[in-house]
């Protein structure tokens, strides 16, 4: 029993689920259970809980992606101006316009979409893996350049589309539950597949460790990470689809601003190291479902939004420290000799 | 070895900032077509010194580019009230892309030519002092347009712009209407520390003690102008006070059009079961008073051309202005939404 205990303890994804039951556990206290509240409307679950899956979808895939590019050893900053392209461009082609012979598909939409992303990706994993620059100072240009594309695209302004079909990307419900939940279901579940059920994640792990002799034993360093960053920059694109659809709107600004901070966080509060190396999906997704219900229960405990920011980076660093291995052993020294000498 | 990549490092820093400082006003990449791209040909028409014969009302204006819709629109604005008055207004427009130098050298050249009446939006609140005053040695008065500048008063002749605190008293007493002097109500907050915010709230919370003791404020949260955010809080404030929230204010219409998709979601009507009273008044939220899902909006009017050449035209025939002219604002509600449509123009 005990040893099936440790090897819970072991797994990557085990710390963050208790801490963000703990989260969820705090909120549920202060707020006598009406966190967990849940009823229908319309058809569908409406609640707390339910906003935390939604909300988080974005943060969701965006840790998808990103664990795979951190798990390489490399980091992409451009996932913010990445969703403010796709939604730009999407609402764009739903509004008309542009590629206004497409009548407004949003099918055709949501494809021009995501292949924009998977642009944006190629071009970051290009300027990595073959003109070896900095991954940092790599996707920088997108980050600072993305923006731009997408106001250019807009003209500079919040293109508003009133179209049903789009806005189900964000608002939709089946069986009860949002569509988002959906997406990031099929993607993760993609994902898992292909890293676990092929060599591919041995090789991510492989090239994030070791690149050099990652080469040397055979592996294709250059195309696993253009893979990467292209990957990651699909993600980002579908994220950006589901920021627009929930506001109805393509917000140039304001989509996805400083998210990629979010999503690196998210990565490493599940426990996945910048370095590179292992890596693990379900402790990212879960990283990020923490961060979206900090955001929930700072609204749900009504702090003064003077404090918001400073409440949310107080929790961080609290979670950080929890998951320190370094200072639980301190803090269990500490209380051990304290139990000695009073024993004593 | 440690120390290159600590000099990469520190250059990329530097280099970040740069580009973010372009990046935080991409609008200014696409250089409009009629100003000339190089930064020192910007500003000056070449038209000779020497002041014009006629009796042209003649005025100099610096813009300060090209950043958003609203200022798109008091471009326009400008512009167009002087192309319809041509024969006795005489405008030379100056578009600074974002940068002070550029107003700065817009505002020298406008001297030289020997304009009546320079016109300003500052960039910047600091730095005017110098050029102020020698437009005030050269007799020509300054009018600053939508943002104030940090200088002595007698440095300009006056300021037109909104008053954001009677905004928020306007959005109150439009709010007491639509409930009829009494109910529960949410407040979704600007950007924490922006002006607009700050003076918003503080008109609408006062305005709401003052006289209109049987509504509440439930609570207030910042959505940061953005929809995205008012829609998230929002989303939260109806998982807490549920049905009990009649009514909502924001300070702009962007976080109220989030607002009113989280109200759809949680099955009420917005403009029916919950009022909403927002600020600005951009197309998106006449098009959903006009569906009927937002109630009011309170104006903050970027179409500041005919109060902007009238005051010029006071100031040449040497009349005295106010030091703060506000803007012209209106308080548009849903009745009369599918009318004023066609006619906004940002």
């Amino acid at each position: 029993m005990n040893s099936r205990l440790k090897k819970l303890t072991k797994c990557q994804s085990f710390w963050p689920l208790m801490v963000l039951l703990a989260i969820l556990l705090v909120n549920g206290v202060v707020s006598g259970g009406a966190f967990f509240q849940m009823r229908i409307v319309d058809g569908h679950l409406y609640g707390r809980l339910i906003d935390i899956l939604r909300n988080g979808s974005k943060l969701m895939l965006l840790a998808t992606g990103m664990t795979m590019v951190l798990a390489t050893g490399g980091t992409d900053i451009s996932v913010g101006s990445v969703m403010a392209i796709s939604g730009a461009i999407a609402c764009s082609v739903v509004d008309g316009r542009i590629l206004s012979s497409l009548g407004g598909s949003v099918t055709a939409a949501v494809l021009i979409a995501v292949l924009a992303g998977v642009l944006c990706g190629a071009w970051n994993g290009l300027l990595v893996s073959k003109i070896k620059i900095q991954p940092i100072v790599a996707t920088m240009i997108l980050m600072v350049a993305g923006r731009g594309i997408a106001q250019l695209i807009t003209d500079g302004k919040i293109v508003t589309v009133n179209s049903d079909a789009y806005y189900f990307i964000n608002g939709g419900y089946i069986l009860g539950l949002p569509f988002p939940l959906f997406i990031v279901g099929f993607f993760v579940l993609l994902i898992m597949l292909f890293t676990k059920k092929t060599a591919f994640g041995l090789f991510v792990e492989s090239t994030g460790c070791n690149p050099v002799s990652s080469r040397f034993a055979g592996i294709n360093v250059d195309r696993v990470k253009l893979v990467i960053y292209t990957f990651c920059g699909a993600m980002a694109a579908i994220a950006g689809l589901i920021e627009s659809a929930g506001i109805k709107g393509a917000d140039c600004n304001n989509a996805g601003l400083m998210i990629e901070m979010d999503a690196i966080l998210a990565v490493a509060i599940g426990g996945t190291s910048l370095a590179g190396g292992r890596f693990s999906i379900p402790a990212s997704i879960v990283g990020a479902l923490i961060i979206q219900s900090i955001t929930t229960s700072v609204y749900a405990m009504g702090v003064a939004p003077e404090v918001t920011q400073v409440v949310k980076a107080l929790i961080v660093v609290a979670i950080c420290l929890a998951q320190s291995k370094k200072f639980k052993a301190a803090v269990a020294a500490r209380l051990t000799s304290r139990k000695a000498v009073s024993a004593a | 070895m440690k120390k290159r990549i600590l000099a990469i490092v520190l250059a990329v820093c530097m280099a970040s900032m740069v580009f973010a400082g372009c990046g935080s006003e991409p609008a200014a990449a696409p250089a409009p077509a009629d100003t000339p791209a190089s930064a020192d040909a910007a500003p000056a028409p070449a038209e000779p010194a020497a002041k014009p014969a006629n009796d042209k009302l003649v005025v100099g204006f610096a813009q300060i580019g090209q950043e958003s819709g609203w200022r798109d629109a008091e471009t326009q604005s400008i512009q167009f009230y002087a192309g319809q008055n041509i024969d006795t207004i005489d405008l030379k427009f100056a578009d600074a892309q974002q940068k002070q130098e550029n107003q700065i050298k817009a505002i020298k050249s406008f001297i030289d030519m020997g304009v009546d009446v320079i016109g300003l939006a500052p960039v910047v609140e600091t730095g005017w002092d110098a050029v102020f005053t020698e437009a005030k040695e050269a007799g020509i008065p300054i009018v600053l347009v939508d943002r104030k500048a940090d200088v002595p008063e007698d440095l300009y002749a006056t300021f037109i712009g909104s008053d954001f605190i009677k905004e928020g008293n306007d959005g109150a007493d439009e709010m007491a209407r639509l409930l009829d002097n009494k109910g529960k109500i949410v407040e979704l907050e600007g950007t924490v520390g922006a002006s607009a915010a700050n003076d918003r709230k503080k008109g609408f919370d006062d305005q709401i003690a003052a006289k209109y003791p049987d509504i509440e404020i439930l609570a207030s949260q910042t959505g940061d102008f953005t929809r995205a955010k008012g829609k998230e809080v929002m989303e939260s404030f109806l998982k807490t006070y549920g049905s009990e929230i009649q009514g909502v204010f924001a300070h702009n219409d962007d976080m109220m059009l989030g607002a009113i998709e989280a109200i759809k979601e949680a099955g009420l009507k917005p403009g029916v079961d919950i009022k909403t009273v927002s600020c600005d008044g951009v197309k998106g939220i006449f098009e959903a008073m006009a569906a009927g899902e937002a109630n009011v909006t309170v104006e903050c009017n970027p179409l500041l051309g005919p109060q902007f050449f009238e005051t010029c035209a006071k100031l040449k025939a040497g009349e005295t202005v106010e030091k703060w002219i506000k803007s012209e604002e209106g308080v548009y509600r849903a009745e009369t939404a599918a009318e004023d449509l066609p006619n906004r123009v940002y």
